[in-house]
């Protein structure tokens, strides 16, 4: 940058003929886009493209054994939330689609919630180790986060199954008679994602938890605040920013979920994710799937601008 | 207050009452899980509820399993050259777009480059579902080609986001002085920048790696008939009765995690 500035300087006084400087901002540009053309093109390819195609799959007619008929129709975005009997064409609203979604967002914001309760516990108890101390247990958080998510929600599965170390430790204290049905149960899916995006809410907590200064917490206890109104009012205000992010982290995720389900729910208890892979699937319904991922889409997006929006105001307030 | 320092303890601004007990809860209830699957890992019998003694006998009879060994060959071939194409491509991304001023279209580029982070994977699976399936009906060609394609495209962020944070950290005196010496550009991203960015592009290629590896839903809908991998193999296993292999085959791939991350700290302590 300092470089150009220079030729700036040099080449202030040609006319409007094209100077030195434009010609190799020119040529700055134009080798800028050839280095950045082979990213672009494999991500048009296949990311940004293909999102348009399903946009416009979900305004086509579903075709008999999966696949689409071009003709414009909106009944894959009508099927959404209602649907139409087969008999009489009375419309109603979809019970099944309602019950998925509504499964979806509870289960997505408990999850967020609880990672919130242990998460934030476990980051400052990160942050108020010693340096060398701190890397080692950091290490132990991104372990089960660069762990293969099939992996771990397996390993939850075990965990929670009826012949499972939690069941045979409450039957060996004689707590319960018989083993207690978990697995594929919402619990099962809740306690599966708490497991999965644990890490996720530790971690950006924790980013913003190292760099806190413990003597806001002393200037408070001088000013006789109690334990509870320095967490209150000094930390909590100021790793706000972390929190605000790990929760995001966690629940967009969590709508979007479809492995987790799909392994600990077992086809009853079903989540966005898996109604999609359905419409795909068995149910041959094309467009409907195609709707209901721009549903999806639409909702992380909202989540994603409301973030963007938080985090702008706290940095208005706090620089 | 005063009950500490007449017990001889200093009062610690920075306690918490309840948060290490729920720290250590947070910890037990992430490594259990794990620890039990190992464990049952190395059982005698056929069960993962019944322990039945130590052996290696899952281990051996994963390893001999012809499909274990093919989907995983699979995998390994998709996520290197995944990586590999991800990561050339996410170096010369970032070296365009960092260290300059701003220029027209960056909020598209940055969006682009982050689609994959933000679009949940199942809504990407189903787009390039779609999108293949028109491909394949027009082309007629159903290869690997489709799988190495989209693991490419969701890596690509992965493998740029490391390159970037090196490249923005570096000092760009090095670069002038060797272009001053008059070094052809080629020749100082050759002598000059490559060696100095080389730690960020060996994270950036190994997150993409893993990444790549882990990879279960869009592998899912993406793929053809017989082009599972690893991961979609031990889905398609979890279905049905379920023997202590599985668990041989997640300690193995466990144990390749823990080894890669334990390498990426000790680079990355060493290019601080």
């Amino acid at each position: 940058m300092m470089v150009n500035q220079i030729d700036k300087m040099g080449d202030k006084n040609t006319g409007n003929t094209p100077t030195s400087y434009e010609l190799k901002q020119k040529k700055q540009a134009r080798q800028r886009w050839l280095l950045l053309s082979p990213a672009m093109t494999l991500l048009l390819f296949a990311a940004s493209g293909p999102l348009l195609i399903v946009l416009v799959y979900s305004f086509l007619t579903a075709g008999d054994y999966g696949g689409v008929v071009w003709k414009f129709s909106t009944e894959g975005w009508f099927s959404v939330i209602w649907q139409r009997d087969i008999f009489s064409d009375v419309v109603n609203l979809s019970d099944a689609h309602i019950r998925v979604l509504l499964r979806s967002i509870k289960l997505s914001f408990f999850t967020t919630i609880l990672t919130l309760i242990f998460g934030f516990p476990t980051a400052y108890f990160i942050a108020t180790r010693s340096p060398e101390r701190r890397s080692i247990w950091l290490f132990l958080i991104t372990i089960p986060f660069w762990t293969n998510l099939l992996i771990r929600t397996f390993a939850i599965m075990e965990v929670i199954r009826n012949e499972g170390i939690v069941n045979s430790i409450l039957l060996s204290l004689g707590l319960i008679d018989q083993p207690i049905q978990m697995l594929y149960t919402d619990f099962a899916i809740l306690a599966g994602m708490l497991y999965v995006y644990l890490p996720l809410m530790v971690l950006p907590i924790y980013a913003s938890m190292e760099r806190f200064d413990f003597r806001f917490v002393e200037a408070g206890y001088d000013l006789y605040a109690n334990r509870w109104q320095t967490m209150r009012r000094i930390i909590l205000p100021i790793i706000k920013p972390g929190i605000i992010a790990g929760s995001i982290l966690v629940f967009i995720p969590s709508l979007g979920a479809y492995v987790t389900p799909r392994i600990l729910g077992g086809g009853k208890s079903m989540m966005l994710g898996n109604l999609i892979e359905l419409q795909f699937g068995q149910a041959n319904n094309w467009p409907l799937g195609a709707a209901l991922s721009f549903f999806l889409l639409a909702m992380v997006m909202i989540f994603l601008l409301i973030y963007i929006r938080l985090t702008a105001k706290s940095r208005n307030t706090h620089v | 207050m005063f009950k500490f320092i007449r017990k001889g303890r200093s009062f610690n601004i920075q306690h918490q009452p309840g948060f290490t007990t729920l720290a250590i809860v947070c910890f037990v209830f992430l490594y259990t899980p794990i620890f039990t699957m190992m464990i049952y890992a190395f059982n005698q019998g056929d069960s993962i509820a019944a322990w039945e003694g130590l052996s290696w006998r899952w281990f051996i009879s994963a390893w001999g399993n012809q499909q274990v060994k093919e989907t995983a060959l699979r995998s390994l071939i998709i996520a290197t050259l995944a990586s590999g194409i991800s990561t050339t491509v996410a170096t010369m991304a970032a070296l365009a777009t960092t260290r300059t001023s701003k220029f027209r279209g960056q909020g598209l580029v940055y969006a682009m480059i982050n689609q994959p982070l933000m679009v949940p994977e199942i809504v990407t699976g189903v787009a390039l579902l779609i999108f293949f399936a028109l491909i394949k009906t027009a082309t007629g060609y159903t290869g690997l080609g489709y799988l190495v394609v989209a693991h490419t495209a969701f890596c690509i962020p992965f493998a740029y986001l490391p390159i970037r944070a090196r490249l923005e950290g570096m000092d760009l005196v090095l670069e002038t002085a060797a272009a001053d010496l008059y070094a052809t550009p080629w020749k100082t991203f050759r002598l000059v920048t490559f060696p100095l960015l080389a730690p960020g592009i060996v994270a950036g290629a190994m997150l993409a790696f893993v990444i790549s590896l882990d990879d279960v839903v869009i592998t899912e809908l993406v793929k053809s008939a017989g082009q599972d991998t690893l991961p979609t193999y031990m889905l398609g296993q979890l279905r049905r009765a379920i023997t202590p292999e599985i668990n041989a085959i997640s300690t193995a791939l466990l144990a390749i995690t823990v080894f890669l991350l334990t390498m990426f700290f000790i680079l990355n302590r060493k290019s601080k």
